[in-house]
């Protein structure tokens, strides 16, 4: 089994394509088996991935030596992609959680997505999302990763925009699709330079010549190939400064913000770099770069989420300061700790926004959290697994993100200050503005007259995340996760007790203040407020970057734009117009020659004749010419 | 002598026969479809037994130099089989319309002999024999509707202007022979007389007739008359079959009875080849007639195939017999699909195809992709077809003519998605049965193009092979 599992992982993206194949060519109209066979689909992923772990763990695949599968794909001369499947505890990692987190999505679908029209189209998309996802992860090139990269892209637009007849549906997907193909353009001229540089892009070939590479030429140019490089996970997962369309992608049906948004394709970026560590760790300014990104991010996504009122919006930009942790926990050099929290990430948030989805339809698709509270006993289930979601992400022991977020900030604290004070603070940020989430939503009187119930199909998964989001990280630290998913030699992570317990209680003094202020209203949120005065405003406004870049748009695009207009329509417009009237001045003519008489058509041909007799004569002298030299014959 | 050299030859033409006879047999309102399912069984065989017969060396020959049993035949004779079985396979609800539909698949196999003969010539009397059985076979098979006007006048001005093609192509050998005493392409090639003017004349002559085949501009002016009228799957046969057989026994003149001339008569070819991708494509612009539209993308196709022979390496070579084969798939669909609309709407001007999508969405797919394949557009295999000729063309100096096929290609697509709007965008007259062989027919040419298109290692690899034994 596991033997198989290994030599046909690339069956767990193909099957459910062919799921995507299957349904969207045919069954978009049978609802009850679209979702059957998707959800089958990645069933059959998820016990591979687990196969293809049992297969890891008992052959001894390594970080060191993984187990690569290839055949040729493209082969020109002086240029050559294969296509292939790479198996290590760091894919192996990825397809564990893309899967599970994938097959409890769908399920949870089937509740939420209940008698919508596009039923069967949204499962036929999930499908290929899943399918794309998982090429990424097992991808042994870049050329290989980006196409993936850009599918899942896809992915994100579609579903984003799933609900297309809604106008705002409609701009976020394009403004998600747009922002982060500006990334994507840097990544591809990355991978075009390493090309031209290296002659390969293939990770394992890749990590042989860098090093000698570095050795000889100094790590000028390799910083800026790095830089363009990470411009692709700048965009995909939301850094500043352009995490933008993370929040509106918000409009598509929450299980979309839970899978995509959340768990799986945002962290695309974090993957990537993580994949090519070997190029990132070597080049100590880019690591620098990204720590400081992924640092400001964390703060910043917090420091806006402090604010928000719609309840997928505050998740979106705990996404983002999430996200930044891990960018952060590349930067300063601990992949392991990245890896950690990505995972545990992928769980707590996930079930976060599930939690969110459920509430939402629960109360008629309200978003604000100030006109909800007082859910707590209307919907048990979902309170408990929001809750359990809240400490995991607030860094409470024992739950995940404790273990996870701990080491990332003990990482940070080991490189530099200033990084480990943003790490905590954004720590202490992120609980507040959760349980002031969880008390707004939960607590308080009640101001929804009826609820609807939660189906089952919606409780399994929440429950089981919920499950996860408490066992993951103390399992992770028990079993000693960094012996697999490490870079360079097994890393041995002891709890720094002293940092631990500094976050544990800063956690707990923001829950103890969010309770005050939104739970027991002893302090009313208004006048902190208004005390807060120009900082709440900016941050509530998304520090006007929204604004800021439209204003960009205007002046340089739209002045752009109006110089193009005009030598579109009178230079270009015009050449093209003249050619293509001569063109069918000249089409005519042909045609007016085919007049259909036969004389005429053998006239023309012995004309041809002719031509073809003198053209081959006056080419004779050339040969006699040659041969009369002595030439060759 | 080695029978065994000849035994695709010998299979097809026993087949042949036995259809005739099985056709006089029948009772005569029984339907003639059987015949065609065996054809495309036996031909079927014979296409997979092909495989086995690559060959690293010894290469046969069979009664002294005439026929030449090499990988480069053999992959030319499998594009041929291949061809005819789908041609058979889609014109298997066309042909039921025809008054003597028995005859007419016995005619497709004798077109296919004279292909397969084409494709081994070592000496001009065997094409010779090859070319007019070919030729005579189509000349019947394009006015086979006797009850269409348009269809007998086909046949005629196709037949009139074939024999002056053949006079030509007759008097050049002669001067050929007067020069060299032999009609061997290994004793042509070997022999000090044929530069002189009288042999050189030869040569163009000859190059015309192969030109007239494969309807190269001047040559070309019986093509649209010839399509338009002919039966439709005739009309596919026309443009795959025809042109390939053409084209796979003008390479080997060129490289084997001229090779020495080849270098100085190149830079005429690059002329020529020119001329077929601008005409061909900026006349099939205005045409109202998707099968006389063909035909001039026909033309402009025998452009692209040329450009690959104008390298004269074996990149090249390899690059046209790739082509050709792609070329095949598309038409395939195309035709195939145009031969549905043209029994079930009655014609094929463009306003027949209209809202294509909605009566048969499967068919309008398929020509979609087709038609995409013959614009060279990613991901079908048509880009990749032309990104071999042209890769190949540049190496070999000629950056001006791939800069013309590029731009050609662009125009040539405006025309191939006036078809597709037509399709997608009009609403339809009537609705459309598909058979099951269309269906299957269609759908092997498109998931070929595509996948061809993906994935050209195998094919490309088989070509390779046979263009480097070819031209070593």
């Amino acid at each position: 089994m596991e033997q198989f599992a290994l030599t046909h992982a690339w069956l767990i993206p193909l099957v459910p394509a062919a799921a995507f194949a299957i349904i969207g060519l045919f069954l978009q109209n049978f609802h009850k088996l679209s979702a059957a066979i998707a959800i089958l689909a990645i069933t059959f992923g998820f016990v591979m991935s687990l196969g293809i772990a049992g297969a890891v763990f008992n052959l001894g695949i390594t970080v060191d030596a993984p187990f690569v599968q290839r055949i040729e794909w493209i082969k020109i001369a002086g240029l050559q992609f294969d296509m292939g499947v790479i198996i290590d505890p760091l894919s192996v990692l990825m397809l564990l959680v893309v899967t599970l987190v994938s097959l409890l999505v769908q399920i949870y679908s089937v509740g939420y997505m209940k008698g919508d029209k596009g039923f069967g189209r949204f499962f036929s998309y999930m499908s290929l999302f899943s399918a794309s996802m998982l090429g990424l992860n097992i991808s042994i090139n870049f050329v290989q990763m980006y196409v993936f990269w850009e599918l899942v892209g896809l992915c994100s637009y579609l579903l984003i925009g799933f609900y297309y007849y809604r106008i705002p549906a409609r701009e976020a997907a394009k403004k998600a699709f747009i922002t982060t193909r500006i990334g994507d353009f840097g990544l591809l001229i990355g991978i075009l330079l390493l090309q031209m540089l290296f002659g390969t892009v293939d990770f394992i070939q890749l990590r042989q010549v860098i090093p000698v590479y570095l050795m000889a030429n100094g790590a000028g140019v390799l910083t800026i190939i790095g830089i363009l490089l990470f411009m692709g996970p700048i965009g995909k997962s939301g850094q500043f400064p352009l995490h933008v369309w993370l929040p509106d992608a918000m409009e598509g049906p929450a299980p979309v913000s839970a899978l995509i948004h959340a768990a799986t394709m945002v962290v695309a970026g974090v993957y990537l770099v993580a994949r090519a560590y070997f190029l990132f760790a070597s080049l100590p300014i880019l690591m620098n770069i990204i720590a400081w990104i992924g640092a400001f991010t964390a703060f910043f996504g917090a420091s806006i989420a402090f604010s928000q009122h719609a309840i997928k919006r505050i998740l979106a930009y705990s996404t983002i300061s999430q996200l930044g942790y891990m960018m952060l926990a590349l930067g300063v050099g601990s992949l392991t700790a990245s890896m950690f929290h990505l995972m545990t990430h992928a769980f707590f948030k996930s079930l976060l926004f599930l939690c969110a989805g459920a509430v939402m339809h629960a109360v008629n698709e309200e978003a604000d959290i100030f006109k909800m509270g007082g859910l707590r006993r209307k919907m048990p289930v979902v309170f408990v697994t929001m809750t359990i979601g809240v400490l995991a992400i607030s860094g409470l022991p024992p739950f995940s993100g404790f273990f996870s977020k701990d080491a990332i900030l003990a990482a940070a604290a080991h490189v530099s200050m200033p990084l480990y004070l943003i790490g905590i603070v954004t720590a202490f940020m992120t609980a507040f503005y959760m349980a002031r989430l969880l008390f707004l939503v939960f607590f308080g009187e009640s101001r929804q007259k009826e609820v609807h119930k939660v189906s089952r199909f919606m409780q399994l998964p929440l429950i089981v995340l919920a499950a996860l989001a408490v066992v993951s990280g103390l399992g992770g630290y028990v079993y000693n996760f960094g012996d697999w998913v490490r870079f360079g030699p097994p890393v041995v992570e002891h709890m720094d007790w002293l940092l631990a317990s500094t976050s544990t209680l800063l956690s707990l003094l923001a829950f103890v203040l969010a309770w005050n202020i939104y739970g027991s209203k002893r302090w009313s949120s208004d006048i902190i407020a208004k005390k807060l005065g120009i900082i709440y405003t900016i941050t509530f406004n998304k520090y006007y970057i929204d604004e800021f870049y439209a204003l960009l748009c205007r002046i340089f695009i739209d002045g752009i734009g109006k110089i193009m207009y005009f030598i579109d329509l009178y230079i270009i417009d015009g050449t093209v117009n003249a050619v293509s009237a001569l063109v069918l001045l000249f089409s005519k003519l042909l045609s007016k020659f085919q007049t259909g008489q036969v004389q005429r058509y053998a006239a023309v041909f012995v004309c041809g004749v002719v031509i073809l007799l003198l053209c081959t004569i006056m080419y004779l002298d050339k040969v006699n010419g040659v041969l009369a030299a002595g030439g060759a014959f | 002598m080695n029978f065994y050299v000849i035994y695709p030859e010998i299979a097809v033409l026993v087949l042949a026969l036995l259809l005739i006879c099985a056709d006089l047999i029948l009772s005569a309102v029984e339907t003639r479809r059987s015949l065609g399912y065996a054809a495309i069984m036996i031909l079927g065989g014979l296409f997979i037994s092909l495989f086995y017969q690559y060959h690293i060396d010894g290469s046969v020959y069979f009664y002294d130099n005439l026929f030449y049993f090499d990988n480069y035949a053999i992959f030319f004779k499998q594009l041929f089989l291949a061809a005819v079985v789908m041609t058979i396979l889609f014109s298997l609800d066309y042909a039921e319309k025809l008054r003597y539909s028995g005859e007419y698949y016995a005619m497709v196999l004798f077109a296919l002999i004279g292909m397969m003969v084409l494709a081994s010539a070592n000496d001009f009397l065997t094409m010779f024999v090859g070319l007019e059985l070919m030729t005579i076979s189509f000349y019947a098979l394009a006015g086979f509707r006797l009850d269409d006007k348009k269809s007998a006048e086909s046949g005629i001005k196709y037949l009139i202007i074939g024999s002056v093609s053949t006079a030509v192509t007759l008097y050049g050998i002669s001067l050929l022979y007067g020069m060299a005493h032999s009609l061997d392409f290994s004793v042509i090639e070997k022999t000090f007389n044929v530069f002189s003017p009288l042999g050189v004349a030869g040569m163009a002559m000859i190059v015309a007739g192969m030109f007239f085949k494969m309807s190269v501009i001047p040559f070309h002016m019986w093509a649209p008359d010839v399509y338009e009228g002919a039966p439709t799957p005739v009309t596919g046969l026309l443009a795959m079959g025809s042109k390939a057989a053409a084209i796979a026994v003008f390479i080997r003149i060129l490289f084997t009875a001229f090779l020495h001339i080849t270098d100085y008569f190149m830079p005429v070819l690059a002329v020529f080849s020119a001329i077929c991708m601008i005409g061909g494509n900026i006349a099939a612009i205005r045409q109202k007639n998707i099968k006389r539209m063909l035909a001039y993308s026909s033309i402009a196709q025998a452009g692209y195939m040329i450009v690959g022979i104008c390298a004269a390496t074996p990149q090249g070579i390899k690059s046209v017999m790739f082509y050709a084969f792609l070329y095949v798939l598309a038409n395939v669909g195309a035709f195939a699909v145009l031969s549905v609309v043209d029994c079930q709407n009655n014609g094929t001007e463009y306003k027949n195809l209209s809202g294509l999508s909605q009566s048969a969405p499967v068919l309008a797919m398929v020509m979609a992709i087709s038609l995409l394949s013959m614009g060279g557009i990613p991901p079908t295999a048509g880009f990749t077809g032309k990104l071999y000729l042209f890769t190949a063309v540049v190496e070999s100096g000629y950056v001006w003519l791939a800069f013309i096929g590029f731009i050609m290609s662009m125009i040539s697509v405006y025309y191939y998605l006036k078809v597709v709007r037509v399709m997608y965008q009009g609403s339809p007259d009537n609705s459309i049965t598909v058979s099951g062989s269309i269906r299957a027919v269609v759908l092997i040419s498109a998931v070929a193009t595509i996948l061809f298109g993906i994935w050209p290692q195998y094919l490309s690899i088989l070509t390779d092979f046979a263009a480097f034994t070819f031209l070593r």
